[in-house]
């Protein structure tokens, strides 16, 4: 299967205006999540194939960076102090905008793959995807590093270094794992390609991800018509916990 | 089998969630108690979102509480006047307690509260429990069949205005002090995510001097009530009640009490109620500890206020 994708780039790699020396064109297993009831996160494969008309450059070797960045969402930070002797929240700290996903996929080590004036300009590191406006202090470094800490911890932000294959500087592929527990939104999915440290060219794609179905109606019934769906859950409960009480009444009285 | 919660927005094993329902269940068939207060904490420790768990341990509460009232609807031990009154309090009171819970939301002291309140009546209810049951084995022992010394009623109580006569439960007395049990029990109910029985079936008996065989059926009248207002209160203001949570906490619930009760009454009643006054303290002991000890992660993550 993942030849046939491969494959299937490479035909359309020459459709790709070449208006660089070497362009990315890329595919992805689906640009579609869909949030269904036994959802249990998702992977997602990304392939591509490098265009040029020229033969490879001498010098510095190409490299690949791929990131999936979810919709991004303000956050509060809070940090536990031990007041009174119990421990419990004091300072909070809002973060403007963070990717509630947000994963990076590289060919080598990060810092050997991309210079730090590049990674500025197209925000592509975890810690230069979160903006915080105002002071960038020591102080407010704790908050951004913690929501980086926690979020890495739940598999939301994800740095692959080394996870992209790359074949004779011409075809790429890697893959993705995503959590169970994503946001709903828009994701967007980013190939860099890189000589010297420094992006030669990009390419961009939109990944969408919705809840669909039973879990999609319950949503949207608890947003839009809140009274009607908490009346409909304490029916359905009550239902429920009267059939399962008759139900068990009957097989007990059965056997 | 994993199973995506719609309002929770986090994927949990469902025999996991039918399993914990039904541990509840088999504990609150042998006692005898809603079980809310175990399976709110339970549902922390799994991972679902305390907001969630809360509001959604309403909804569960008001279900599983329903079967229970029909039965002593049946036997007659409600007594309708006294619920009626007790659930006046309580509206207010949940009403108050989930402006509360949202205002200390918006500035992130939600979960201490929760907890504080956790901590101290599971602590008090639990040692008052342990103390009392100890000394009724002792007695057991000691004088076999001495009646227990009767409670004289305090003063103050009949001194208050608006009196009313309640029938059923033969009492004669105002009624502000059940309309502030209520209300107290109201403000729990929308907090901590309980039925709040634990707190009032005591204070039925011993504050009001109500009858104990009409004490369960009325605090059960009362608690439905009460949870269902909270249930929609908490679905119109935070959106935070999962119906597929509910269910299935419910249906593993029912099917654990039924089982729960057949143990019951193998066991002697000082026996039980020392083992639930241990089971109160022991989460009454973790829930504290979590206060005390310095947690692993000093930061935690929130949606900001304004969204």
């Amino acid at each position: 299967m993942k030849q046939i994708l491969l494959i299937l780039a490479l035909l359309l790699a020459p459709l790709a205006a070449a208006a660089q020396e070497e362009t990315v064109v890329a595919g992805l297993s689906q640009n579609e999540v869909s949030i269904t009831a036994n959802f249990n996160g998702s992977e997602i494969l990304i392939f591509g194939a490098v265009e040029r008309y020229t033969p490879v450059p001498e010098g510095n070797p190409l490299e690949v960076i791929i990131t999936i960045e979810g919709p991004d969402r303000p956050v509060t930070v809070r940090r536990m102090d031990r007041r009174y002797g119990i421990w419990m929240n004091t300072e909070a700290v809002e973060v403007d905008a963070a990717p509630t996903f947000y994963a990076v996929a590289t060919t080598n080590p990060f810092r050997e793959v991309i210079s730090d004036t590049e990674d500025l300009r197209h925000r592509i590191s975890i810690p230069r995807a979160i903006r915080a406006v105002g002071t960038e202090t020591e102080h407010q470094r704790d908050f951004t590093d913690a929501v980086i800490r926690i979020r890495t911890n739940e598999d939301l932000y994800q740095v692959l270094e080394g996870a992209v294959t790359l074949r004779n500087e011409t075809l790429f592929n890697t893959s993705f794992r995503m959590p169970a527990n994503l946001v709903e939104g828009d994701y967007t999915a980013r190939i860099f390609l890189t000589r010297g440290r420094e992006v030669v060219s990009s390419y961009e794609t939109a990944i969408t991800v919705r809840k669909v179905g039973l879990e999609r109606m319950i949503y949207t019934l608890a947003h839009e018509r809140p009274l009607v769906y908490g009346l409909l859950s304490l029916a359905i409960a009550i239902a429920a916990g009267w059939l399962a009480s008759a139900v068990f009444r009957y097989i007990r009285m059965g056997g | 089998m994993q199973i995506y919660l719609p309002i929770a927005e986090v994927s949990v094993n469902a025999f996991l969630l039918l399993g914990l329902g039904g541990l509840v269940g088999i504990l609150s068939g042998m006692f005898g108690v809603g079980g809310g207060f175990l399976l709110t904490p339970l549902l922390f420790f799994i991972g679902i979102p305390p907001a969630v768990a809360v509001a959604t341990e309403a909804n569960q509460i008001v279900a599983s509480s329903f079967s229970g009232v029909l039965a002593h609807f049946k036997r007659k031990t409600v007594d309708l006047r006294m619920g009626v009154v007790l659930l006046i309090g309580g509206l207010v009171g949940a009403a108050l307690g989930v402006q509360v819970f949202n205002a200390l939301r918006a500035i992130g002291q939600v979960d201490l509260l929760v907890r504080l309140c956790y901590v101290v009546f599971l602590g008090i209810i639990g040692a008052l429990m342990f103390v009392e049951s100890l000394r009724a084995i002792r007695r057991s022992k000691a004088t076999a069949g001495a009646p227990p010394p009767r409670r004289h009623h305090r003063g103050w109580i009949h001194a208050l205005p608006f009196k009313m006569r309640f029938r059923t439960s033969g009492l004669y007395l105002s009624v502000i002090p059940p309309l502030l049990v209520g209300l107290f029990v109201g403000i729990l109910a929308a907090i901590m995510g309980v039925g709040g029985g634990f707190i009032m079936v005591p204070a039925m008996i011993y504050i009001l001097g109500m009858p104990t065989k009409v004490v369960v059926g009325t605090s059960l009248f009362q608690i439905i009530f009460v949870t269902a207002f909270s249930t929609l209160l908490h679905a119109t203001t935070n959106y935070t009640v999962d119906m597929i949570l509910a269910v299935l906490l419910l249906i593993g619930g029912v099917v654990g009490a039924q089982v729960g009760a057949r143990i019951g009454v193998k066991l002697k009643a000082e026996q039980l109620r020392i083992l639930l006054a241990i089971m109160v303290l022991g989460v009454c002991g973790k829930l504290a500890l979590d206060l005390l000890l310095q947690p692993s992660e000093l930061f935690t993550l929130g949606a900001a206020s304004g969204h």
